[in-house]
């Protein structure tokens, strides 16, 4: 009864909307890079923004993961700040600045342990999810003259709670078992290759894939058999042609795959390979109009949607990923840099960055159906990432 | 970005010298007006235009690798403490010509060497737009 009282008293004061009780499944964040904040928004048959979160800092290449009740956003800022952002009150809930020059983090299968993936100071540092307390320093393998250690990228969580990443100056993958967090056991996998920029976790967890820059090919590492190390496949990969500059770096994002393919963004290429899921074998590839960013799968899987760097980065290409031809060619706007569609993929909602917009398209009727004011917007994450591996 | 038509012929060599035909294509899509302001401060003085366009390549698209506070990521940092010692022709030089066996790479389809001044001299200083 005083519950209720107290709950009544407390909606007077907020104002009728902010009470109704409501899930947070169908909300999502949009990185407002350039001015450190977020906007809350929520997908549907009316798409709206929610709210505006500031004071998050530099978020030059922000990503964020969620809390398993989807209530709890962590966003990983440039500047080192993680931000645990509260997605049903629109406050930051806890705020720490960690290090000196972070990429992206995970977040545990047991939703306890936040890692962060750091530039500077080069490795992972452990978080308790509930209080951001910092819990463990696994420092990465220190670079030749000192003072510094390799960069850390491509921080997924896998499967009993461990978490893999790799190393850009050093070549390396590695893994921790976070199970203790406050004692966390690395494992090493050096020699993988060339200038790791990036990594993914397949849906299952099963593969820890990591593109590689300075040199041709993915590094793969099966964690049903990490005894087996890591090896390397799609050798031929940037072989097709001379490498183009890259003016962006391409991304790998665990549901760039359909149950049978996985779809890799060539490295200075305007191409899209495309990978057996057994044997890790290239099976074909896709010519594009510009070096491919982020490939994101419709969730049915029939679709794959291609945004790309700079200079073309105002285009997006729809790939059907049956006949593995490029269906549609979509002038979207300048500066497109992220695609997100809903859970069940009704809608995808794409940044555009230098429209200060938000656009919701219908991928099936291939129409926009909303626009959305934002500043200089990035990633796009929608809630339903918890129940993701890897995202 | 802001884009402004049409491109001068040396403009159009330099991208075809250095970039792919690709790239080439939108050199010319992604053109310059031909002839910069007259202006008295060293090296010469660009367009409000120019200024607009480089402006956001520099905090968006250097920003994209070197931070956009450029304090460094996959690039290194940017700062004026780290390019204070370098001379500035050197650097204008990484910018349009790159740097070879690193993933920086040639923006001469996209920078003229005064628009390249233009930034390294806003960097050296601590000036972001």
């Amino acid at each position: 009864m005083m519950r209720r009282l107290l709950a009544t008293t407390l909606c007077l004061l907020l104002g009728a909307c902010a009470c109704a009780p409501q899930g947070g499944g169908d909300l999502g964040l949009v990185i407002e890079r350039a001015t450190g904040s977020v906007q809350i928004v929520r997908s549907g048959p009316r798409p709206a923004v929610v709210a505006r979160v500031e004071g998050l800092g530099d978020l030059s290449h922000a990503t964020a993961v969620f809390s398993r009740d989807q209530r709890y956003a962590y966003v990983f800022g440039r500047d080192g700040g993680l931000t645990k952002v509260d997605m049903l009150t629109h406050r930051i809930a806890a705020r720490v600045i960690q290090g000196g020059n972070s990429i992206g983090g995970a977040i545990s299968q047991d939703g306890q342990v936040v890692a962060v993936g750091n530039y500077e100071p080069g490795g992972v540092r452990l978080f308790d999810a509930g209080t951001l307390e910092r819990l463990a320093d696994i420092p990465a393998t220190p670079l030749a003259g000192g003072g510094r250690n390799a960069r850390v990228v491509g921080v997924v969580d896998a499967p009993a709670r461990q978490f893999a990443f790799s190393l850009f100056d050093t070549g390396e993958i590695w893994t921790v078992d976070a199970r203790d967090p406050r004692h966390p056991r690395a494992t090493r996998y050096p020699d993988i290759g060339r200038e790791p920029y990036d990594g993914m976790i397949t849906g299952n967890g099963r593969y820890y894939v990591a593109g590689l820059f300075g040199e041709d090919g993915l590094a793969l590492l099966d964690l049903w058999h990490p005894e087996l190390g890591v090896r390397r496949v799609m050798d031929s990969y940037g072989r097709h042609g001379q490498r183009l500059p890259v003016y962006k770096m391409p991304h790998l994002e665990g549901w760039s795959a359909t149950s049978a393919r996985t779809f890799i963004p060539g490295v200075g290429e305007h191409r899209v390979h495309v990978l057996d899921n057994d044997q890790w074998r290239e099976t074909g590839a896709i010519e594009v109009l510009g070096q491919p960013v982020f490939i994101v799968m419709r969730p049915d899987n029939r679709q794959a949607w291609v945004n790309f760097a700079f200079p073309d980065n105002g285009k997006v290409q729809v790939i059907d990923t049956e006949s593995l031809r490029v269906v549609r060619t979509l002038d979207i706007g300048p500066g497109v840099l992220h695609m997100e569609f809903t859970p069940r993929g009704e809608q995808v909602w794409i940044s555009v960055r230098d429209r200060n917009e938000v656009q919701v398209w219908d991928p099936y009727m291939v129409k926009r159906i909303a626009t959305l004011p934002s500043k200089a917007p990035s990633g796009i994450f929608m809630s339903s990432r918890a129940t993701r591996m890897g995202l | 970005m802001s884009t402004t038509p049409s491109t001068t012929s040396t403009d159009r060599r330099r991208a075809a010298r250095h970039a792919a035909a690709a790239a080439l294509a939108i050199a010319a899509a992604w053109s310059r007006p031909g002839a910069a302001a007259v202006g008295g401060s060293e090296p010469a003085a660009l367009s409000d235009a120019q200024v607009a366009r480089i402006s956001s390549l520099l905090i968006q698209d250097c920003g994209s690798c070197h931070g956009l506070r450029m304090t460094g990521g996959l690039g290194p940092a940017l700062t004026p403490d780290t390019l204070r010692d370098k001379p500035r022709e050197s650097l204008i030089t990484t910018i349009l010509q790159g740097r070879p066996g690193t993933p920086m790479p040639p923006w001469n389809p996209f920078l003229s060497p005064a628009e390249a001044g233009w930034i390294i001299d806003h960097l050296i200083e601590g000036q972001l737009p």
